[in-house]
């Protein structure tokens, strides 16, 4: 089931590619809203390389997947959907994110299919700047509870991003205990709301060029 | 005048550039940092009705090339910070003055965006006529300023073509696309004359006479005209002033801006004014233990 | 902290001063000048440097005549025309 592989992966990068562009303008500081904005960018990059491959053996194109399909067709992960405009719970997710993508990614890496493969190095090589971020952030903000607190928060859901056989090596990394997941496959609200503003202009002409 | 003013006034009237450590009179340190502080304000206000587009583009591709762009005038702030910030205000203090209504932010960054065609008709000509200031201002006797304006206007440059990339493929699209495209063009009009500012005579501009700016207000509009309008026409759209047209010897002529409007709406009484402060303001809030805890080295 | 930022084009050129970025510590600062001054790939290379490590120098004694050593301090015109003249002559 490649599709699914790939739109599992699109979808949690366009969505969270999308949560993280909110951030453009209004982040703490403006040095780090610049940061931060490249880091949305390079999340909706990716999706876009994930969508055009999957986009080639379901006979669409990338956008057509990242846009037209109803709410309950997409499949992310809750974690990347939960709107969460505090810096705090923003960087748990980035952080835990970040963890979980690079346990997936080098499975990745490591399996038989060679396209795949290849681009999960390429976007290995791009999150070397998103790790570099969130390590630095956690650290800063190691000592706040309010940061203990939304990594707590955000636990379960994060190991909904990989796989059952991939969760204890995420726990290892991370030193958490393992928890009871917020599995893929029911959204939150959250995506309904987020659907309709990401599809707004795009649904006011359908089949138009942009 | 004092005689090191005034040698500091041919000094910079010849051509001549300061730095940051060199001696400024008063006033021309004063008008400065208004100016800059103003441009700061701007760049990171103009985020603010971007920004909900970034979140509603209908491609990928223009998801992308809305989020560089804004995340462009965000840098372009942080630029622009920095050398009001080195001129002795603290980023705190400014953004407290331009929360408060003490500190002002052009007038286009007032009013309200509608429509996928406002996106358009932003990045290519607002865009446009803050360019035509920008690049008058790489000549700025204050060199610190100059510096920072290479990298924004190449930066700039990329808006533009994206803009105008917009507004084509919306005039290329259904019926209904292209009427975006007029119908914000109707609204944003007015704002984009009144842009630069009344066409006080070049000589009776303190900026002029500092060298600061180094074009009038009236020249700058000029050019932006020259340079746009015709983009505009050749495209079947309608600008809504009768009395636009290029007289024989180059002159644009055109209805006189309401300049009511503009110092009402830079005043902070636009329709958009204080509901974006707000907004910025409350996100400045909201992170303030995270500049105050976590980033105090 | 201000980080004052170098920016070096390609291989081979200078590192110019491009700017500053305010950051609690060199580490905040790599990551942020990365991007505001290597978003696009515009950089080879860049060094950041603390403000206060730059010791800035400004003033110059200039009294004398120092055009000995510079090139704008000689010219040979004319003894190389009596010289050459001197030259051409049959011995």
């Amino acid at each position: 089931m490649r599709e699914s592989l790939l739109l599992d992966l699109a979808d949690d990068e366009l969505v969270l590619g999308w949560r993280d562009s909110e951030w453009t303008g209004i982040a703490p500081t403006l040095e780090e809203d610049v940061a931060f904005s490249s880091i949305a960018q390079n999340e909706i990059g990716h999706a876009r390389a994930l969508y055009e491959l999957a986009a080639r053996e379901l006979g669409t194109d990338a956008d057509a997947l990242a846009f037209d399909r109803a709410p309950d067709e997409y499949r992310c992960a809750p974690l990347v959907e939960l709107h969460l405009l505090d810096w705090a719970r923003t960087i748990a997710r980035r952080y835990l994110y970040e963890e979980a993508d690079r346990v997936r990614i080098s499975a990745l890496a490591a399996s038989g299919d060679t396209e795949l493969a290849g681009l999960a190095a390429k976007i290995d090589r791009e999150e070397t700047y998103h790790r570099l971020h969130a390590e630095l952030w956690a650290g800063r903000l190691r000592g706040e509870p309010r940061f203990r607190a939304a990594v707590a928060e955000l636990w379960p859901y994060a190991l909904g991003v990989l796989e059952p056989e991939l969760r204890p090596e995420l726990a290892a990394r991370v030193g958490l205990e393992p928890a009871p997941a917020v599995e893929r496959g029911a959204h939150t609200p959250a995506l309904a709301e987020l659907w309709e503003t990401m599809t707004e202009v795009r649904r006011s002409a359908p089949g138009a060029q942009w | 005048m004092d005689s090191r003013t005034e040698e500091f006034l041919a000094y910079v009237q010849g051509g001549g550039q300061v730095e940051a450590t060199d001696w400024l009179p008063d006033d021309y340190r004063q008008r400065l940092l208004k100016f800059v502080e103003m441009h700061a304000n701007s760049e990171l206000m103009g985020v603010l009705p971007e920004r909900e587009w970034i979140l509603k583009a209908p491609t990928l591709q223009r998801k992308l090339a809305l989020t560089a762009k804004v995340q462009d005038e965000v840098g372009h702030a942080q630029l622009i910070y920095r050398v009001a910030e080195d001129l002795g205000k603290p980023r705190e203090e400014m953004f407290a003055d331009l929360l408060s209504g003490k500190a002002k932010f052009h007038n286009v960054f007032h009013y309200p965006t509608v429509s996928w065609g406002d996106v358009g008709v932003i990045a290519w000509l607002v865009d446009a006529a803050a360019i035509v200031s920008q690049k008058a201002l790489l000549k700025c006797s204050y060199a610190p300023y100059a510096r920072i304006m290479k990298k924004i206007c190449w930066e700039e440059s990329f808006h533009i073509l994206h803009g105008r990339d917009v507004i084509l493929a919306l005039v290329t699209g259904t019926e209904a696309q292209r009427e975006l495209v007029q119908e914000a063009l109707l609204r944003w009009w007015g704002p984009l004359m009144q842009f630069h500012g009344n066409p006080i005579p070049r000589d009776e501009d303190p900026m002029w006479v500092w060298r600061i700016k180094s074009q009038g207000n009236e020249e700058a509009r000029q050019q932006f005209l020259e340079g746009y309008v015709p983009q505009i026409l050749e495209l079947g759209l309608e600008i809504p002033d009768p009395k636009l047209r290029r007289r024989d010897d180059g002159v644009w002529e055109y209805t006189e801006p309401d300049w009511d409007e503009l110092r009402s709406v830079v005043t902070g009484h636009g329709p958009r004014s204080q509901e974006r402060l707000a907004f910025r303001a409350r996100f400045l809030e909201q992170e303030r233990w995270v500049r105050d805890t976590v980033l105090t080295a | 902290m201000i980080f004052e930022v170098f920016r070096q084009e390609r291989k081979g050129q200078p590192f110019q001063h491009a700017g500053s970025v305010v950051a609690p510590d060199a580490a905040f600062a790599d990551a942020w000048a990365r991007e505001q001054y290597g978003r696009r790939g515009e950089s080879e290379a860049l060094w950041l440097v603390p403000r206060e490590s730059i010791h800035q120098v400004t003033e110059w004694a200039d009294e004398f005549d120092l055009k000995y050593r510079r090139v704008d301090g000689y010219s040979i015109k004319e003894r190389l025309r009596v010289a050459r003249e001197l030259a051409a002559r049959p011995r």
